[in-house]
């Protein structure tokens, strides 16, 4: 049901009303801070949890992750492709890993299954790309994080 | 060629020049004013404060493919925009932009043309450009196009009627339908109020009819909180639905133009046109008795007379961000039941005023 608000004579006029409102968005014109972000130039700061583009943690350039097949395993979006290889300084070690970044969903639960703190996702946000890829594991080894 | 015809040719191009220039500098001013006006920024990559984004758009505008939908008659389609944009540009030409000035013994008027129908000029032409929206739409067809140009002409004589009620007490209290007499009649001054000249404009013997006719002039214009006709969120664009390219850019055209128009209609009806603004007279005081001195006035009386009309342009964007729309039946209700009645006894209390004579 409609409720009927009681109005006065001067509220149906609306001319003050109208005057009110003008008088609301020019105050806005020249007064309020302007919410746009102008991109290039500014950066919008995320929070220090952001999930944006991976990368494998290394220790004296060694990496961390020892194939044990938790993220895969894990992954909804089944976007992590490992093969698994032997190395005398180090037992297990991933020969190959790869990102397929078209099917990640920037979950994080491969980040939360790593046993050996190895898989990390970045505050990067500006991934655009002209092509479709594949992030190898040399492309992941770059140190970007900036996570602990 | 003789002076009459040269001067008369520089007055045509001015007028011309100045309403072209209207365009682009709307385009930027629309885009960038809503955008302030709902805090964002709005294009600003362009040039100084984005100042020629404008210019991007009319070259996008100019370049774009125009090729006319397969389901429109052709010959109505390419005719529509031009009716809407010719009687825009025409309308203009009685409204005078600056005082007159004697130069080699002849008066030289700055108006296009001084008829003797004068405002009644104005409104019939105005009143064409819904030639334009009806065929638009027709010719388009599409149901959206036909429901907004139907919109369109319903609301345009609807509030025609109130628009030529609401200046007759202005015509009565000045006795002429020309503007320029009307313009210079508002030169003179209504009261002193401790040494304050208040001079006698439209606004303050004409109040009512000034609200009339600004709330008429928004409903003639098409433009929020009347934009029935082209309303987004219903009928997608209303009548140049199926426009692309130039023949859109000439609706949108004839659109600011007609803001133009009305904001001058305002100006030298209700604003005292191109009598001067406050301080104005003092500045153009400090030239007296020098060589120019009727030019450097007919100068500042222009000055004046566009920074008024910029005013009321800039008032039809801000009112477009601020107010909501009307729902057709609130249209018709606030044209017919409200406004007409008001500007019935408006002409009625003016002339008894009259002839009294307080006014």
């Amino acid at each position: 049901m409609l409720a009927q608000r009681k109005t006065g004579f001067l509220n149906r006029l609306y001319l003050i009303e109208i005057i009110q409102g003008l008088l609301i968005t020019i105050r806005n014109f020249f007064f309020h801070k302007k919410v746009t972000l102008k991109f290039p130039e500014e950066r919008r700061e995320y929070s220090s949890r952001f999930r944006g583009q991976h990368y494998i943690k290394a220790v004296n350039e060694i990496e961390n992750c020892t194939a044990c097949m938790l993220c895969p395993t894990v992954c909804p979006a089944e976007c992590i492709h490992i093969e698994a290889g032997e190395r005398e300084d180090k037992e297990k070690y991933p020969v190959k890993f790869e990102i397929d970044v078209l099917r990640c969903c920037f979950c994080g639960m491969c980040e939360e299954a790593c046993p050996k703190d190895a898989i990390k996702l970045s505050n990067i946000y500006e991934m655009s790309q002209e092509h479709r890829s594949v992030y190898s594991k040399d492309f992941l080894m770059e140190q970007r994080g900036n996570k602990s | 060629m003789s002076f009459e015809m040269s001067f008369m040719m520089i007055k045509i191009a001015v007028v011309l020049a100045g309403l072209l220039a209207v365009v682009p500098i709307m385009l930027f001013v629309e885009r960038r004013g809503s955008a302030l006006l709902q805090n964002r920024l709005g294009p600003n990559r362009m040039g100084p404060f984005g100042m020629f984004q404008a210019a991007c758009d009319v070259l996008k505008f100019i370049f774009k493919e125009d090729s006319p939908p397969g389901h429109v008659n052709k010959f109505y389609y390419s005719l529509a925009p031009w009716l809407a944009v010719i009687p825009a540009f025409m309308t203009f030409a009685v409204i005078p932009f600056a005082g007159s000035m004697s130069w080699n013994g002849s008066e030289a008027i700055f108006q296009v043309a001084n008829l003797d129908v004068g405002i009644l000029y104005c409104f019939s032409v105005a009143s064409l450009g819904v030639y334009g929206i009806i065929m638009a739409g027709w010719a388009s067809n599409n149901k959206y196009s036909l429901l907004g140009s139907l919109r369109s002409s319903a609301q345009m004589i609807s509030y025609e009627l109130t628009l030529g009620l609401s200046i007759v007490g202005i015509i009565m209290v000045f006795q002429s339908v020309k503007l320029g007499d009307i313009t210079a009649a508002q030169g003179e001054t209504l009261v002193s109020i401790a040494g304050l000249d208040i001079p006698k404009w439209g606004i303050f013997i004409q109040p009512v009819g000034f609200i009339i006719f600004l709330i008429s002039v928004f409903a003639e214009t098409n433009r929020l909180p009347f934009d029935l006709p082209e309303g987004e969120s219903e009928l997608i664009a209303g009548y140049h639905l199926e426009y692309g390219s130039m023949r859109f850019a000439l609706f949108m055209m004839a659109e600011f133009i007609n803001m133009a128009v009305a904001s001058g209609l305002i100006t030298s009806l209700f604003f005292g046109g191109w009598q001067l603004l406050p301080g104005f007279g003092w500045l153009a005081g400090q030239f007296a008795g020098t060589e120019h001195a009727q030019l450097i006035l007919v100068f500042f009386q222009g000055v004046s007379f566009v920074i008024k009309v910029a005013f009321w342009m800039w008032f039809f964007v801000w009112v477009r961000w601020t107010l909501p729309r009307f729902r057709f039946d609130q249209l018709m209700k606030l044209g017919w039941k409200v406004l007409f009645p008001i500007a019935l006894i408006n002409v009625f209390v003016t002339g008894l005023l009259i002839y009294k004579g307080v006014l």
